[in-house]
């Protein structure tokens, strides 16, 4: 209803303006519409360099460089993109045990990275590993579900962040996995892990109603789905079981995909799920398109993947 | 209408229209890009790199061993040639360490299957080999442990119906996953002996689903990292030989 009397205000405006002849279409009184672009990576595992040319799987593919001109072509193309990692940034290649992240984190901030969750392995240095990798990282940690209240990360890690792109509210946060069984607990010491889709419900409410956001994205190294174990809490419970999320960004189980997959949440709304694999060899390129109410078909948001 | 009045009114109605106009979702692309070697490389990125790859690789190109073929943790059922080359490994060389420190010895070896994180590649191997097998910084543990919990372990392994990587065992199952011989050292499981287990601190420490290893008699901390005991294996070693064989099957 406030949006009916906002858009007749609107109007009334426009037509004032053109009686008027001043003509300033600048004012923008039509809704212009807007293109939100996602890139995501998940599960890089310090993966710096591409895959060699004689390597078993995967050969010359991958690679932070390569990764970079690409970031930079689709950024000229649409200034109003997000970069976002869903976890596992960590441990893989020799960088890692040599530097212990550092190349990492300084190459995700010269991509400018705008965030990244938390993942298993970015543990494996321990806590202390990855604390002290943070000066390198001008990039946000966003975890809903961590409580680093009572370790080194209390105050480094956010739940969420909102993003303000072309006037458009994007709502980012993090969810990560069970670290006990999963990771040494002398590694990850007090950090409290909290159920994941409470959290994720908690963050829906706080990013759909108290900020306002037009587009809500969940990190999250929870991992796909778990085939042996349906019970164990995965991206596409966690579509189910939650609500105004529109894209999950996966990662953990290594899932390459053939395409993004469609899920439907509790409202029986469609939510995006992706993942990119492992080790950089994708990226994940999602794009939002927003228009006046008019504009969108009878049959609601069309998704092409 | 008077001129100052049009103007009030142009200036609050425009006050609205200056506003962002509510907007919707209206469509959604969803796809991946691969990353490929067609893509330019950006060479600020490859400058701020190559500093820390002249270091790295100047380590890791060192030529170890040969692997005759590809070997990989997928190729198997209950046992692969991996990962009964990794636990091999384990059992000579962290023998060598645990024999004389203790004067005892290693009666069999368990690891998990994810802990196998690369192949082996066809060709030589390098030191980067066996970090990309091997790339965490898990070391080698003993553990004394009494028969029943060996009897544990080998429930366990048929639970699981994996090919976690094991040494100095023999463990056969019938189809329905039941344990048919259940051997360590070529012997029947005696609950009373007292048996050493080799496995990593890492296993040892998760509360994860082996809990076999707790309580235990002892624990022998090795301070001999998985890794380098592939690495020192490998320069022992001119051309690996591993394959499957009968330590960990089912008969149909």
């Amino acid at each position: 209803m406030k949006r009916r009397t906002f858009i007749q205000q609107s109007t009334a405006a426009t037509a004032l303006v053109t009686i008027g002849g001043f003509g300033l279409q600048s004012f923008n009184a039509v809704p212009r519409a807007k293109k939100i672009t996602i890139l995501h990576t998940n599960d890089v595992h310090s993966h710096i360099d591409p895959f060699a040319a004689d390597a078993a799987r995967n050969a010359n593919q991958g690679g932070v460089a390569r990764r970079a001109s690409l970031v930079e072509s689709i950024r000229n193309e649409n200034p109003n993109t997000l970069l976002l990692d869903a976890g596992d940034i960590f441990q893989g290649t020799p960088y890692f045990n040599y530097y212990g992240g550092e190349l990492e984190f300084k190459l995700m901030s010269k991509m400018k990275y705008d965030a990244a969750t938390i993942g298993n392995h970015d543990f494996d240095n321990g806590i202390d590993g990855l604390y002290a990798q943070l000066p390198h990282a001008k990039f946000q940690f966003l975890s809903a579900n961590y409580n680093f209240k009572n370790t080194v990360m209390d105050t480094h890690v956010k739940p969420y962040q909102v993003f303000i792109k072309d006037g458009l509210k994007i709502g980012v946060f993090g969810l990560g996995i069970k670290l006990n069984g999963l990771v040494d607990k002398k590694m990850y010491k007090e950090t409290e892990y909290l159920d994941p889709i409470e959290s994720a419900q908690e963050m829906t409410r706080i990013l759909k109603k108290d900020e306002g956001c037009d587009l809500i994205i969940c990190l999250s190294h929870l991992g796909y789905y778990y085939k042996k174990n349906p019970d164990k809490i995965c991206d596409l419970t966690l579509a189910k079981s939650t609500k105004d999320i529109d894209l999950i960004i996966g990662g953990h189980t290594h899932t390459f995909l053939p395409k993004p997959t469609v899920a439907q949440n509790s409202e029986g709304k469609n939510v995006l799920v992706n993942q990119v694999g492992c080790y950089g060899i994708n990226l994940g390129r999602i794009d939002f398109y927003f228009d006046a109410e008019k504009n969108k078909s009878a049959d609601g948001t069309s998704i092409i993947v | 209408m008077t001129h100052k009045t049009f103007l009030a009114l142009f200036i609050a109605f425009s006050f609205f229209a200056c506003k962002e106009d509510a907007q919707v979702l209206t469509k959604i692309e969803g796809k991946q890009i691969p990353i490929t070697d067609t893509l330019k490389i950006d060479q600020g990125f490859e400058a701020i790199i190559k500093p820390y790859r002249d270091k790295v690789n100047k380590d890791m190109n060192a030529v170890l061993s040969y692997a005759p073929e590809i070997y990989s943790k997928s190729n198997g059922h209950l046992n692969t040639a991996i990962g009964n080359l990794m636990a091999d490994v384990v059992y000579q060389q962290g023998n060598f360490v645990f024999n004389k420190r203790t004067g005892k010895n290693i009666d069999a070896v368990i690891l998990n299957h994810g802990g196998i994180r690369s192949v082996i590649s066809k060709g030589n191997i390098t030191t980067r080999t066996a970090f990309e097998v091997m790339p965490f910084e898990n070391s080698i543990v003993v553990v004394a442990l009494k028969g029943q919990q060996m009897d544990s372990m080998m429930g366990y392994l048929s639970h699981a119906k994996r090919a976690h990587p094991v040494s100095g065992i023999q463990l056969t199952l019938d189809k329905d996953f039941g344990i048919t011989e259940s051997l360590v050292q070529n012997k029947p499981i005696d609950a009373k002996q007292t048996y050493y287990l080799a496995t990593n601190d890492y296993l040892y420490n998760s509360s994860g689903r082996m809990h076999f290893f707790k309580p235990n008699d002892s624990l022998y901390v090795l301070d001999y990292k998985i890794r380098n005991a592939m690495i020192d294996y490998f320069k022992r070693v001119d051309t690996i030989k591993p394959v499957i064989d009968d330590r960990f099957t089912q008969t149909k």
